[in-house]
């Protein structure tokens, strides 16, 4: 760090006498000019390869756009009446939103539950905390791979362990509610430890004073927790919840490769096919894109309008 | 000083890291046999076959060449996103401009922003110019994202002091040297930090590669797919194809481990 400042230093000593005027008008434009050049990379690119294409999306859902058919046919709004009469599109929804609350739900409530353990005086302490976010560098696609063998119907290791209690096995590929579970399970086992690490730092944010008026006034551990420590979360849990909204209604890897040698992924009477995957079906397999585009553009004011409204709840309710 | 804590605390963490590290432990056990361990024998000590599945993942997909695909891929969309990242983060923590809190603004709007929804205009465009199959499909796309900036923005901040820019300045530095000077060593910290994150999510990215690329120059999460989609699942290989792909992350989270666990906590805080 010094040694770069003094390299800096050195440069107009170097040159002796007043600065010509030339180069305050360069450096005028540079102060002017410049700021401009740095972020144009950015907004150049994230345009051309996020918002453009985003944007085009909506205007491909309004063609009949077949991939290798000669002119795409434009057709108005017929995608979209298409969508909301088909049955597909609405068990995907229910299905996405299904696996998005058996995840979000019991992982936020765990990960504060972690959190507070971790936010206790332990011995080793970076220790914990790697343990706890290991999942998080795991590979999606490895990941689905080795709980679809989990919860293999006929020798996973989940219903082995079951029947150990007695319980008779469950085809986690073949029912619904099973199969959202299972899948959510992968998501939950990825993302607790993630969230219960922010969470941490949240808590340890907290200032101790507070803590210690509370146990003057003799408030009890758990009294403490909900009164003062749940309160000073809420920011925290809104940037939670609100992420796993934005990235659990866009679920793709898990359904589609939940099932060994599953064809296109889904499960064979769509139980866990999800609107990403039902996206990815019908552009890529089906080959329609107007109609995928449509999926798409819906999609996107789903997940907007349910981040929104999320922000909006939590910010009421956790108080 | 706060007592220390119970036992029963580290009984309940200690269940959830064994929890968290079980299905890697569970891949290698049975690419380390056959497939009798999941047919009746069970079992919790690894076998002696990991290398005889391992060779016949070599056989079935081009690992080595995916291998080197994901690094290309992952190594350049780092480098490209740290350097753009920091860059406009530069700017917009130390530089007046006009408009600045519109376009900062912006980019905190987009960060809510599902850009992976735009994957069908995406897929023409690539058709288009050509490179469907190649890794430029998968590297273009993911240059710039709209977190790296507004994380390298949050960090400069506080990072540099105004005097420092100014200070360069009436020295008659350009800005670009300054940039290059004074803001590159101070986000050092930050930028590798986001490099780590970016490293890790392009190479667990999977819907674009997957729609882009094929079965002969894939990258490391399309060959497992490839390997897992035959008609009958032959256990043993596929969870040797996830192991072998696991090893390089758990190398780097061993390293790394303590750095992104900060990084995980201090995004937190500035987010």
């Amino acid at each position: 760090m010094t040694a770069t400042l003094s390299k800096v230093d050195r440069g107009p000593a170097q040159e002796a006498g007043p600065r010509p005027p030339r180069r305050y008008r360069l450096s005028n434009l540079d102060a002017k000019v410049s700021p401009y050049l740095f972020v144009a990379p950015f907004f150049v690119l994230f345009g051309a390869i996020g918002l453009f294409p985003l944007l085009y999306t909506a205007y491909v859902s309004l063609f009949d756009w077949e991939v290798g058919a000669d002119e795409p046919l434009f057709i108005g709004l017929e995608n979209y009446r298409t969508l909301f009469e088909d049955d597909q599109f609405w068990n995907a929804l229910f299905n996405t939103f299904s696996i998005f609350l058996l995840s979000s739900v019991p992982q936020i409530i765990v990960a504060v539950v972690i959190a507070a353990l971790l936010n206790a005086n332990l011995r080793a302490r970076t220790g914990w905390r790697m343990g706890v976010l290991l999942p998080y560098v795991a590979s999606l696609v490895a990941l689905t791979i080795i709980f679809g063998s989990l919860f293999g119907p006929q020798y996973g290791l989940v219903n082995d362990v079951l029947g150990l209690f007695g319980i008779s096995p469950i085809d986690w590929q073949a029912s619904t509610f099973g199969s959202h579970v299972a899948i959510a399970s992968m998501v939950n086992w990825r993302w607790t430890g993630y969230n219960a690490l922010i969470i941490l730092a949240a808590m340890q944010a907290i200032p101790r004073d507070v803590y210690e008026a509370a146990l003057v006034d003799g408030a009890s551990a758990l009294r403490r927790f909900f009164s003062i420590t749940l309160p000073m979360l809420k920011p925290t849990l809104i940037f939670v919840i609100v992420t796993s909204t934005i990235g659990g209604l866009q679920i793709f890897t898990e359904p589609k490769l939940f099932e060994p040698a599953g064809g296109s992924g889904g499960g064979s009477e769509h139980q866990y096919q999800t609107v990403v995957l039902y996206l990815y079906q019908s552009a890529f397999q089906g080959l329609d894109l107007g109609y995928a585009s449509a999926i798409a553009w819906v999609l996107f004011l789903v997940v907007i309008g349910v981040a929104v409204l999320n922000f909006f709840l939590t910010r009421r309710a956790v108080r | 000083m706060m007592k220390r804590p119970s036992f029963a605390i580290y009984g309940i963490l200690a269940a959830f890291v064994l929890g968290s590290a079980f299905p890697f432990y569970w891949s290698f056990l049975v690419a380390s046999r056959d497939n009798s361990v999941l047919t009746g024998d069970f079992t919790l000590v690894p076998g002696g076959n990991f290398w005889t599945n391992a060779s016949r993942v070599f056989d079935t997909v081009p690992f080595w060449k995916a291998l080197g695909n994901s690094f290309i891929v992952s190594g350049t969309v780092t480098f490209s996103v740290v350097l753009l990242s920091t860059l406009a983060g530069f700017a917009f923590a130390k530089l007046k401009f006009r408009g600045r809190g519109v376009l900062f603004l912006f980019v905190v709007a987009t960060l809510a922003v599902p850009t992976q929804l735009g994957i069908i205009p995406l897929y023409m465009a690539m058709a288009e110019f050509g490179w469907a199959g190649e890794l430029e499909a998968v590297i273009v796309p993911n240059l710039v994202t709209a977190f790296g900036v507004f994380w390298m923005r949050q960090y400069l901040v506080d990072a540099i002091p105004d005097e420092l820019v100014e200070a360069a300045r009436m020295d008659g530095c350009s800005l670009w040297r300054a940039f290059w000077h004074v803001a590159l060593p101070a986000a050092r910290p930050a930028a590798a930090m986001l490099g780590v994150f970016t490293f890790m999510q392009s190479w667990n990215d999977f819907l674009w590669p997957l729609v882009v690329l094929n079965a002969d120059n894939p990258t490391l999460q399309v060959a497992l797919e490839k390997l897992q989609s035959g008609y009958y699942v032959d256990y043993s290989l596929v969870l040797a194809g996830t192991t072998l792909a696991t090893v390089p992350v758990l190398i780097v989270f061993l390293v790394l481990g303590r750095q992104i666990v900060a990084g995980v906590m201090q995004g937190a805080v500035k987010g």
